[in-house]
């Protein structure tokens, strides 16, 4: 676990002082926010839409970070640094989804609030245990999905736009699970909170699945020259 | 030290790595001992890199027959990667993180100690205010004195580098090489690349030249 929280702490760190989240990631999100505010413009029709578009924002911002994360390991050959240290590749993807999952976090709960103020949603005491634990498991599943995606285009030129195009579809299952718990989670007259639990389950097993999936195949995916 | 039945560190035999249909390494054979300060040379495009690379785990084996520290590499490239401290043309530097901490990041993964990291900021002269800058603002040589000195706090037994003098004044020239009779007087073995000319003739360490891919002199 010592190097799973290394790579995550060092990843974090860099970011912090890079303020990528700060000055790209979060500006986009809430702009993508504001403008579906705009376009749509209808009270009625953002408070229904709001959980899709509040993880829709999401899952674009997850590619920029995950971007990020994989572009500072090959910016100056620190990935070979990395390749050639005693350190487990299953823990680098641990504490590489740790990180990202750290930055999402504070994301979605930036996007939340905003969705709060742009589309007016309310939210119960029910509603807010159930919001939290969609965060916490669809977050962990774009931090397991993008950085296993994010493993597979490191080394690739164009990788900028390869990642889009490999993630996302991937992601869409999350995207959907994440917002109709979130939507159950807002109060929604259309899905009851139970139904919001068994959507959040989906998440978890989601996130388990393509972590697992990520660990095991991290080695071969950041193989050299292979 | 692990070494191969044939008593070497690195054994080579007709090795050949071919990265893209090119065979960069056209059958290259040398043996390197323990404790043993080899120099690769040749010009641009000689395969000395590659050769490194092979060593290192991180470039394939497509022919011939290879091993580095007891381990094939045909088939075990990664147990190789985890023996072997490696610092290519790119020094592999976090340029966010200061020296300090792009050395303690290493020392983290490795186990090493607080005192070990400054012990090896001091060896490479990584101190005072230096040793607190990002490396994104240090000179070409003090980011390359960070990389090795990263490497050292590995403790691997067998350092492979791509041209460590590159953008380091005569002093810190000197220092490399003095950490590299210490190095080698305390069983690590070292292979470097280089475009070093040496005069000394007590300084000078085995030298393996290479051509086309091939090992054409090797003077002890």
């Amino acid at each position: 676990m010592r190097n799973v929280f290394a790579v995550a702490r060092k990843d974090v760190l860099i970011e912090w002082r890079a303020r990528l989240l700060l000055v790209r990631v979060l500006p986009f999100a809430l702009l993508v926010l504001v403008l579906f505010a705009v376009a749509l413009d209808s009270e009625a029709l953002l408070t229904r839409a709001a959980a899709g578009l509040v993880w829709l924002a999401a899952m674009f911002a997850t590619l920029l970070v995950v971007q990020r994360c994989f572009d500072i390991e090959t910016a100056d050959g620190a990935l070979d640094m990395l390749l050639t240290s005693v350190v487990e590749p299953s823990r680098v993807f641990f504490g590489k989804v740790l990180a990202v999952a750290a930055q999402l976090l504070v994301l979605v709960v930036v996007l939340l609030g905003g969705a709060v103020v742009l589309y007016g949603v309310r939210i119960d005491a029910a509603g807010l245990v159930l919001l939290v634990t969609t965060v916490v498991t669809a977050v962990i599943g774009l931090a397991s999905v993008g950085t296993l995606y994010g493993a597979v285009v490191a080394q690739l030129t164009g990788r900028d736009s390869l990642l889009p195009l490999l993630a996302m579809p991937v992601l869409a299952p999350l995207l959907i699970g994440a917002s109709r718990a979130t939507e159950s989670a807002f109060g929604s007259q259309t899905i009851d909170l139970a139904t919001g639990w068994a959507w959040t389950s989906l998440l978890a097993v989601f996130g388990v699945v393509f972590a697992a999936a990520g660990a095991a195949s991290f080695a071969t995916l950041t193989e050299p020259d292979a | 030290m692990p070494v191969g039945s044939s008593g070497s560190v690195i054994h080579l035999r007709d090795a050949v790595v071919a990265p893209a249909g090119f065979p960069a390494l056209a059958g290259a054979t040398l043996d390197v001992g323990a404790g043993e300060l080899v120099a690769l040379r040749g010009a641009n495009g000689a395969g000395k890199t590659t050769l490194l690379r092979l060593c290192a785990g991180l470039a394939p084996l497509a022919r011939g027959a290879a091993s580095v520290l007891g381990v094939d590499l045909a088939g075990n490239r990664a147990t190789v990667r985890r023996s072997v401290g490696f610092v290519g043309h790119r020094n592999g530097l976090y340029g966010e993180l200061t020296a300090r901490e792009n050395i303690a990041f290493v020392a983290t993964l490795v186990g090493a100690t607080h005192d070990e990291v400054e012990v090896v900021l001091d060896g490479f002269g990584l101190v005072g205010r230096l040793a607190d800058t990002r490396a994104s603002a240090l000179s070409a040589g003090q980011r390359r004195r960070t990389a090795l000195a990263s490497l050292a706090i590995r403790r691997a037994r067998l350092w492979l580098l791509d041209e460590p003098h590159a953008a380091l004044d005569v002093d810190s020239r000197q220092q490399l090489d003095r950490v590299f009779r210490e190095a080698t007087a305390s069983g690590v073995t070292v292979v470097y690349t280089t475009h070093e000319r040496y005069t000394d003739s007590q300084r000078m360490p085995r030298t393996i030249t290479l051509d086309a891919g091939r090992v054409v002199h090797d003077h002890a």
